[in-house]
């Protein structure tokens, strides 16, 4: 039996497990051992924003049972913190001891990136009183305990978590300010027409910008100084200014590492013993630091070292990304850069930032390779859809940017409904049919009823043949 | 057809089983609290087939290739001479038997009784499979009872909001819809169907997503707020293993698995949990797919975390389809079943049946429906089939296939009132009596037992299904004794087997339906209008949460074939058409097989708005006229199932079966669209 081992029990090291046992339940074809630092369960790091919002307990965000390693036959090491790889020996050192392994997993992870600015960090390199990194479950329960109604938070970083964590806090009360070096926010995924219409949504919500300004230096219990000479008071700082893939353990052991660790699409680095999933991963250029390209690895490299799909490779994953915050609906996907009247893309552009709309879809081919939809939920979804699935627009493009076709207007009146209309479903009676039932004398719901069976089923049309017998009723009085 | 006084009877179409009298051989409706005086078209027109010169009158058995007609001896003493032959060659399990969820109790209760006891044979299993297994399975599992209903349909006039997940009522039983009426409804479809046009709310998922729709809305119910911990403490148990999986389902990563907007995820939930009550309501869109049963247990999840089911003005349901759906599956024609819900497995219960019918030993389980039907022929399949109650050849997935399975056997009879497309290609053909010539109970889609009685005699020449089953079974050796044939007889005996079991009709009698009683099952002595007010049927009282994890269509789309093929009905046919196609009102409303398609997609194909198209899939090719639907995902088709020949949507579909319920995945298969 092969020894699986893997370092690291966040989302991708736990989703890896779960991955191998589900292909190989009763531990069969490999042992699994789990190497994780920190001391509780593996939690589901996409749902932070939910712990900081409220919405969710850190309990509820766990991805596994307590016993979770028992049921499936893991071995699962908690608390240990693995200082070095034996590539040669085939080992890892954890703390004092040995873990041998046929085939190494890392999955380390990322860690917070904290910007130079004064006094975040205190003498001994650790985050400053009144600074958090939001990062992990430990890190919420810190911005949770200071983050009481009326409290000033600066957050730093107007990115996707950056807002998704001021977008908690402001629902929980605390006066937010989140500060921006660029001019406006996720310019990764956003042009600034969307970013403008993205701050203006969550200033109503009682957030406040200060865009395209770097804070130079914190002072506890003050808050920041900006390099435009203002302050922002803050009694936390709340610290999302990006991530840096966990690298060391395969830097020091001469593994191939760039902004990560360098894999193919088998996810082997340069080592072909030892595998590289997650934040920690980098594949063709891109290092993702998302869940589900994280996800996808785990399901390819459980194929393959289970043996149930060995060819099984890794392509990449398509990103969309989604705003995770109450009341504000934002996605972005694709590339997004091309011009309203560029050549070789058709570009449709929707902006409407009084409601807090704004739409961006650019298509070539018929098919959606960029989007940017705020405001316009059906539309997200649809979009996504077409865009997840390769499929053509619909020529109706209006309709797509409204997400979906709208039924046809049903309040025509009686008179203007063709006679070949269906009034009543139930028994297929047309408008037709209930005129001629009402020549022939039938000239009451019920007398029609009784005739053409209509509104006999479900009742629903007794409105729509009321209307009918009155509109005859009105337009051909009986003959005196 | 000679004519009779005014009788009560009930319709023989759909499992709302609406009320109506029969005078002088014509129908009218009639009130009852389940139809309150409404009838569809279908119902309105029942009585054309009791006169229609369509019917069977004769047995017919083929000779030189032709189907002729046959004395009632000649042709028992045929079908009996063929069976006692396979048997004493190749085994008892050499016969099959399918039935179908139209028939009365009594008639399935027979059935079961005929195929182990007279046959011997483990292969009995019925189109109900094709029905309701999953939500059966699911049911069982959460609940340990299942009852389509656990309560009466009425409970639903009062309710505040309702779920319902893949039902279309408004056409597949229309008199049900007056039940909707008052309540917030959510509607689930990937269609915009006439239901869904009476919703509040229509989500729109994406065929086969309906898994991560429910995981995804029981995680913002944890998420929002609305998770009843009361109810969860003293009613349920399991719920931190299946959150564990719906935890993964955030609704942004539903969203884009499903198409349904974050939005109206967040909606749906609200509506329900704030109602001052609520149902949540699953049909055939949700539960005919190879994960059917999970996905039917995540709706379930869903209505335990939101504290509904077992709580007075609340709960869960599945709308029943056929006529008898639900007493269908609770007398024994099902594979791994005995009368009473009881499992076949269980050595208590082949205890308890082993003397009520007076034998020494019963068959184990048999195959599933579809198992059953791809192994006809087969080495160490059946060589011989009787088909009471269904067409297969139309309603079974992947039909070509299925035609091939019925042409390598030795024997296939059929049972039928008309000549069903199944008949058509049978050996042997028994013209039966229908539902208006022959009394009988049906359980309707609440559990409750209704009473159909003689309305019409019978026109001569044709035996009820009761009688043949006491022709084969004595010409076998059995006593005729064993296999009475007036239906309250057989009904006595089946009261007595059911007697303990889950499904127990031990106090229900003729006499107290004949007097109006409403009797809801388990009935020893009193009606149990709602079952789980108190307790759910586990021994602990308590339901089960079910993890599960979302798992997609079995046949993802791809190059070669890049939509999706979803089925269902239409108002004016019921089922394989067999019957309906033959009332000429029904039939010049809907006359042809159709594919509904987004208009951008018919001109992307070459097509255009009633145009032919062909519709082609892994396993087949269907000729549909095309129809223009602007509401359609640009991905989707969709085709009605009533029609044969070439014009069967069945030919297209995915026979890959739900582990545990064993349905065909009917609801989700990848086509292409072509110009014929």
């Amino acid at each position: 039996m092969r020894n699986v081992v893997i370092v690291g029990y966040g989302m991708a090291g736990a989703r890896l497990a779960d991955e191998i046992r589900r292909r190989d339940p009763k531990a069969e074809r490999v042992a699994v051992t789990v190497l994780g630092d920190e001391s509780h369960p593996a939690y589901n790091r996409v749902l932070l924003s939910s712990v900081v919002a409220g919405s969710l307990t850190p309990e509820a965000v766990r991805l596994h049972e307590p016993d979770w390693a028992a049921r499936h036959h893991v071995d699962l090491r908690l608390g240990g913190s693995v200082t070095k790889i034996d590539r040669t020996r085939r080992v890892v050192h954890v703390d004092d001891d040995e873990v041998p392994y046929d085939s190494l997993v890392l999955a380390t992870g990322a860690r917070s990136w904290v910007p130079p600015t004064d006094g975040l960090l205190d003498g001994n390199g650790d985050l400053a009183s009144g600074v958090v990194a939001f990062r992990s479950l430990d890190d919420c329960a810190r911005i949770v305990a200071k983050a009481s109604p009326g409290t000033p938070v600066a957050v730093l970083g107007g990115g996707l978590l950056g807002l998704e964590a001021a977008r908690g806090l402001a629902g929980r009360g605390c006066l937010v300010t989140v500060v921006h070096p660029v001019g406006h926010l996720m310019e990764r995924q956003l042009d600034p027409g969307a970013g403008r219409v993205l701050a203006t949504t969550l200033q109503g919500l009682g957030i406040e910008f200060r865009l395209g300004v770097l804070a130079t230096g914190y002072t506890p219990g003050e808050g920041l100084e900006l390099n435009d000479g203002t302050h922002v008071p803050a009694d936390l700082v709340v610290v999302s200014a990006g991530v840096r893939a966990e690298t060391g353990l395969a830097e020091q052991a001469g593994i191939d590492v760039d902004r990560g660790v360098l894999v193919d699409d088998a996810l082997r680095s340069s080592d072909p013993r030892v595998h590289a999933i997650g934040d920690c991963a980098q594949h063709v250029g891109t290092v993702s630091g998302l869940v589900q390209p994280a996800w996808e690895q785990a399901a390819v490299l459980a194929d393959r070292l289970t043996g149930a799909a060995p060819a099984a490779r890794y392509a990449g994953t398509t990103v969309v990304t989604r705003l995770k915050a109450r009341d504000v609906d934002l996605a972005a996907l694709g590339d997004v850069h091309a011009d309203v009247d560029s050549v070789d893309d058709e570009v449709l552009c929707f902006q409407d930032p009084a409601r807090g709309r704004y739409a961006k879809l650019v298509l070539r081919g018929d098919k959606v390779t960029g989007a940017i939809v705020l405001g316009a939920p059906d539309a997200a979804a649809a979009i996504t859809q077409l865009f997840d699935r390769g499929l053509p627009a619909p020529t109706d493009r209006l309709a797509l940017l409204l997400g979906r076709a709208l039924p046809a207007e049903n309040e025509a009146s009686p008179a203007d409904l063709p006679a070949s209309a269906v009034v009543c479903r139930c028994n297929t009676v047309s408008k037709g049919q209930l005129v001629s039932a009402w020549r022939g004398g039938a000239t009451t719901v019920s007398a029609i009823a009784e005739v053409t069976r209509a509104s006999t089923g479900c009742g629903g049309c007794k409105d729509a043949v009321c209307g009918i017998v009155d509109w005859l009723a009105a337009s051909q009085p009986l003959s005196a | 057809m000679t004519d009779s006084p005014r009788i009560d009877t009930h319709c023989p179409y759909c499992a709302l089983q609406c009320a109506m009298t029969i005078d002088n051989g014509r129908v009218s409706p009639r009130e009852f609290p389940t139809n309150r005086g409404g009838l569809c078209q279908k119902g309105w027109t029942s009585a054309e087939l009791l006169t229609s010169p369509a019917r069977l009158t004769t047995p017919l058995v083929r000779r030189d290739g032709e189907l002729r007609p046959a004395s009632w001896d000649e042709a028992l003493d045929l079908v009996a001479d063929k069976l006692r032959e396979l048997r004493e060659v190749h085994g008892p399990d050499s016969v099959g038997v399918f039935g179908g969820g139209g028939l009365t109790n009594e008639k399935s209760y027979l059935l079961g009784k005929f195929a182990r006891v007279a046959l011997g044979t483990s292969q009995i299993d019925y189109n109900g499979r094709f029905c309701m297994s999953s939500a059966a399975a699911a049911g069982m599992k959460a609940f340990g009872l299942d009852r389509g209903m656990p309560f009466p349909v009425t409970d639903l006039d009062d309710a505040g909001a309702i779920l319902l997940v893949g039902g279309n009522p408004a056409e597949t039983m229309p008199p049900f819809v007056q039940h909707l009426r008052n309540a917030e409804l959510i509607v689930i479809d990937p269609r915009r169907t006439p239901t869904a046009e009476l919703a509040t709310l229509h989500l729109q998922p994406a065929p086969g997503t309906d898994l991560a729709l429910a995981l995804g809305l029981l995680h913002t119910a944890v998420a929002d707020g609305y998770l009843d911990k009361q109810y969860l403490a003293d009613r349920t148990t399991g719920f931190d293993d299946a959150w564990r999986i719906a935890a993964t389902w955030w609704p942004e990563r539903v969203e884009r698995v499903t198409g349904v907007p974050v939005a109206d995820q967040r909606a749906a939930v609200r509506i329900l949990a704030e109602a001052r009550n609520a149902y949540i309501l699953t049909g055939r869109g949700t539960e005919q797919h190879a994960s059917g049963a999970d996905t039917v247990s995540a709706w379930i999840n869903l209505a335990l975390a939101l504290g509904l089911p077992g709580t007075k003005g609340s709960g869960y349901g599945c709308l029943t389809g056929q006529g008898n759906g639900q007493g269908g599956r609770e007398h024994g024609q099902k594979a791994d079943q005995l009368p009473g819900y009881r499992k076949i497995d269980d050595p208590a219960a082949r205890g308890h049946i082993m003397d009520v019918w007076g034998v020494d030993d019963l068959p184990g389980p048999g195959r599933s429906a579809y198992e059953l039907l791809d192994a006809l022929g087969q080495p160490g399949g059946p060589k011989a089939l009787l088909v009471f109650g269904s067409n297969v050849i139309v309603s079974a997935p992947r039909s070509n296939h299925v035609a091939d399975r019925l042409k390598a056997l030795d024997l296939l009879v059929v049972a039928d009132l008309v000549l069903s497309e199944t008949a058509a290609v049978a050996d042997v053909v028994l013209p039966i009596t229908q539902w208006a010539e022959e009394s009988g109970t049906m359980t309707n889609l609440e559990g409750r037992v209704l009473l159909r009685q003689v309305a019409v005699e019978p026109p001569e020449g044709v035996r009820s299904d009761l009688d043949v089953m006491q022709g084969l079974a004595t010409r076998l050796g059995q006593p005729a004794e064993r296999f009475p044939t007036e239906p309250e007889v057989v009904f006595e005996e089946l009261r007595r087997a059911s007697a303990g079991g889950l499904a127990d009709y031990s106090g229900v009698t003729y006499e107290r339906l004949r007097q109006g009683e409403a009797l809801h099952w388990p009935v020893v002595e009193e009606s149990t209008p709602r079952t789980f007010l108190d307790r759910f049927a586990h021994p602990d009282g308590l339901a089960r949460f079910v993890p599960v994890e979302h798992r997609g269509p079995a046949e993802a789309p791809d190059a070669d074939y890049p939509l999706q093929a979803t089925t269902g009905r239409v108002l004016q046919h019921y089922q394989s058409g067999a019957q309906t196609r033959l009332v000429r009102e029904l039939n010049q409303a809907e006359p042809e097989a159709y594919v509904e398609v987004h208009p951008d997609t018919a001109v992307r194909a070459g097509l255009g708005d009633g145009r032919l198209a062909a519709v082609v899939s892994r396993r087949g090719r269907t000729v549909a006229r095309v129809r223009c639907v602007p509401s359609m995902r640009i991905d989707v088709v969709f085709l009605p199932f009533h029609y044969a020949g070439e014009g069967r949507a069945n030919l297209l579909t995915n026979p890959a079966l739900d582990p545990t319920s064993r349905m065909p995945e009917f609801k989700v298969c990848a086509v292409r669209l072509e110009s014929v």
